[in-house]
């Protein structure tokens, strides 16, 4: 056994010395962030103000729209007919036709274009006209203005979490679904990325056939275990150099540009993009922002909430061990083939309990607690992506040691059964190879 | 005592037996030839003297002693599909191997240091192993091989791949090998090589051992009294003047020399005895059959056997 430090040597400096590997650990954490910055821009870029024209012709309407960031309204009395003969000249953005009858008749209310106007500008208009109209029939029905405007009510259901022993915390489910998505996600990307590489070490050993010098000095399971802790190490290592690096990007870019930043926490980061869900936007405009502070009070309150040590040491446990479950299949499968064009057909039953937990997040996501998401999160094939969507939400302990437990165990199955491929697979050339011959190469005694 | 012994090795695969009770005896400081025909089950006998593959029966002792685990530190191993990992330095790629097989980092540095001296090879060291020829890979392989000093070496075909000159290199070191102390089995379907080297052989056909012995020993058994003689001014029929004696097998006349083989149960001097009348003997010698046509005749002879 003292061999296989040596062999988890020489697979991580082989590894960590390649050009892609210095080459994937700078652009990372450069790509991440770009992937958070760019959209900013963007939509700080095409934002440019829209001019809509309205032309009203039942009188109701005229300065009843609130302009906002990027929409302009010009209330027009010019003929609709002119309007929409000086459309090109005029360079609006659209013309919003309110024939007299509006009131009584809602869909002759036209918007004229040369183009399709946006999702977000088109419901923005119709929340309003819907508003206006409610309003102004609530009115004339006798409705006291006064109670009209205190009618006006946002809600925003604070969540919190009674923790036993009358401990209370406050929660919120947006932040937690993006926690765990985001921790599944790369757990599943992690998996893959280095799975792979464990597969294409085993593959280049025996295409190369250095394979039977190695074997004749350390036993296969030796070899097939440096070589997997090895790589572990890689992406550790590449993991820590990430956020390492992250966070350096991340706080040069705050202190140069915290303009931008703050603006992005507001509205970008912490919302999605609340531009293009605007159904409710309308509605929530005039108290927009206090709702917003209110909401990211909350946030903030309950991101300090969320056990981050817990969150990073089941990252760290379910990646590890997830990664290590593959990673032996993937070296079987590796060991089974020639090359790496042959591995389709083995692949598939790998990647399919990897894909479908991440279809399955969904549901595990509108249900955290529910039998789908329990049973997903303690499958050992499932519960590396699983547990870390649901940790978030939180997960009784007792679920928590169960599912690891089993994932140990699952490794150690794994491990067993892929041992006994590879040991014999990295020997067998030029042989196109079945499951039926996977099954009788498990069972074969040592 | 033997350095290593198999007795009655057994190995069966899903469809068909590789390996059927084959018992070799490999004597300390020699070359042990073995031979087969392709698909007969060497490989797979040398993968179980290397604890590659276990055995399903039979025995295996390397120096009396029951082969264990550790053992495969006492054996060097140079397979005949052999290779490198492509990408990694031939310095770096030398000493992680010499490391798997149990030296410490230092030793193995010093020993290289002087195998690529011996072998001309030092400004490879730093360069990637997908930047030398295929006759450079294998002098780094037979390096490595040989570098942990083991007791018993396994070569399976070491010469495919070298040109003639560093074809006598390694003979010349395999040689060496055997007078400091080492003991070698040596796989190949070169039977010159076989004559020209080994000490002893057995040969394996269809998983069954069918021969064992000293070369010197087996050609010897498998002699055919047929004599070679080449005559000046041979005059007259022959096979007449011999009699019923002596078979004449092959008779062709170059110039004046008359090249003769005959195949006959009476001794040399009374052979001799009735050929001098013939003519001037100018040479005489047995004709002692080669490995190579030992090896045809028997693999032949046994193959149709079986197979009736």
């Amino acid at each position: 056994m003292k061999k296989i430090p040596i062999i988890i040597r020489r697979e991580y400096l082989s590894r960590v010395k390649k050009r892609s590997f210095i080459v994937m650990t700078i652009l990372g954490p450069i790509l991440m962030a770009a992937m958070m910055i760019v959209p900013i821009f963007i939509a700080q870029m095409s934002d440019e103000t829209k001019t809509i024209a309205v032309a009203d012709e039942s009188g109701i309407f005229y300065k009843r729209f609130p302009d906002t960031e990027n929409i302009k309204f010009v209330y027009l009395n010019t003929n609709i007919k002119v309007l929409k003969d000086s459309f090109e000249r005029n360079k609006f953005y659209a013309i919003l036709y309110l024939p007299a009858e509006v009131v009584s008749k809602p869909s002759t209310a036209t918007m004229y274009s040369d183009k399709m106007p946006s999702i977000s500008v088109k419901a923005y208009i119709e929340n309003v006209l819907k508003k206006e109209m409610e309003s102004m029939k609530l009115t004339s029905s006798g409705v006291d203005k006064n109670i009209l405007d205190s009618i006006e009510t946002n809600i925003n259901l604070s969540t919190t979490l009674l923790k036993g022993k009358g401990l209370e915390e406050k929660s919120n489910s947006e932040v937690s679904t993006f926690l765990g998505l985001f921790a599944g996600i790369m757990i599943y990307m992690f998996i893959f990325l280095f799975g792979t590489q464990v597969m294409r070490g085993v593959i280049e050993e025996k295409t190369s056939r250095i394979i039977e010098v190695v074997i004749s000095s350390v036993k296969p399971f030796q070899l097939m275990m440096g070589k997997i802790i090895g790589i572990a190490l890689v992406g550790l290592t590449q993991f820590l150099l990430w956020i390492i690096l992250t966070f350096t990007l991340v706080t040069v870019a705050q202190t140069s540009l915290p303009d931008t930043f703050k603006f992005s926490k507001k509205e970008n980061i912490m919302f999605g993009n609340s531009k293009i869900m605007t159904k409710d936007q309308a509605a929530q405009l005039n108290s927009e922002k206090q709702y917003k502070n209110q909401e990211v009070h909350e946030m903030l309150e309950s991101i300090g909430n969320i056990d981050f040590t817990v969150m990073i040491l089941a990252f760290l446990f379910y990646f590890l061990f997830g990664y290590l479950l593959y990673a032996a299949l993937f070296a079987a499968v590796g060991s089974a083939v020639d090359s790496e064009a042959d591995t389709q057909q083995f692949m598939l039953p790998i990647t399919i309990p990897l894909i479908f937990a991440i279809i399955m997040s969904q549901f595990v996501i509108n249900n955290p607690e529910g039998p789908v998401a329990f049973w997903l999160s303690m499958i050992p094939f499932t519960s590396p992506i699983i547990m870390l969507i649901r940790i978030p939400f939180g997960v009784p302990t007792t679920q928590i040691i169960l599912s690891a437990a089993l994932l140990v165990g699952g490794f150690i199955l794994c491990t067993w059964f892929a041992g006994k491929i590879y040991r014999t697979g990295i020997l067998m050339y030029g042989k196109k190879v079945s499951y039926k011959e996977l099954w009788k190469w498990m069972t074969y005694k040592s | 005592m033997d350095l290593f012994n198999a007795v009655n090795v057994t190995k069966r695969f899903a469809n068909h037996t590789a390996l059927d009770k084959v018992s070799i005896s490999v004597p300390p400081q020699s070359i042990f030839g073995l031979l087969g025909p392709n698909g007969a089950g060497k490989t797979t006998l040398i993968r179980i003297i290397n604890q590659i593959t276990g055995p399903d029966e039979g025995e295996l002792f390397l120096n009396g002693q029951k082969l264990k685990p550790s053992d495969v530190e006492l054996i060097g191993y140079l397979p005949e599909e052999r290779g490198l990992y492509k990408k990694m330095k031939v310095g770096e790629q030398a000493l992680y191997l010499a490391q798997l097989k149990g030296l410490s980092k230092s030793v193995a540095m010093k020993k290289l240091k002087y195998w690529f001296e011996k072998f001309e090879i030092q400004a490879w060291w730093g360069r990637k192993v997908e930047e030398l020829s295929k006759g450079m890979q294998q002098k780094v392989q037979f390096i490595v091989t040989i570098l942990h000093d083991p007791k018993l070496l396994i070569f399976d075909e070491p010469f495919s791949g070298f040109d003639p000159i560093n074809v006598n290199l390694l003979r010349d070191e395999i040689l060496n090998l055997r007078s400091n102390g080492a003991t070698i089995i040596f796989s190949t379907h070169n039977m010159a090589s076989v004559e020209e080297l080994c000490d002893h052989i057995a040969l394996i056909n269809k998983s069954k051992k069918i021969l064992e012995g000293s070369v010197k020993d087996v050609r010897k058994q498998f002699r055919s009294d047929t004599y070679e003689l080449d005559m000046l001014h041979a005059s007259g029929e022959i096979q007449q003047a011999f009699g019923n004696d002596v078979l004449l097998v092959d008779e062709r006349k170059e110039d004046e020399i008359t090249h003769i083989k005959v195949k006959t149960i009476i001794g040399r001097n009374e052979l001799l005895q009735k050929m001098i009348p013939l003519g001037e003997i100018q040479s005489f010698k047995e004709v002692i059959p080669s490995m190579n046509d030992i090896f045809i005749s028997l693999v032949q002879k046994d193959t149709k056997e079986q197979s009736n």
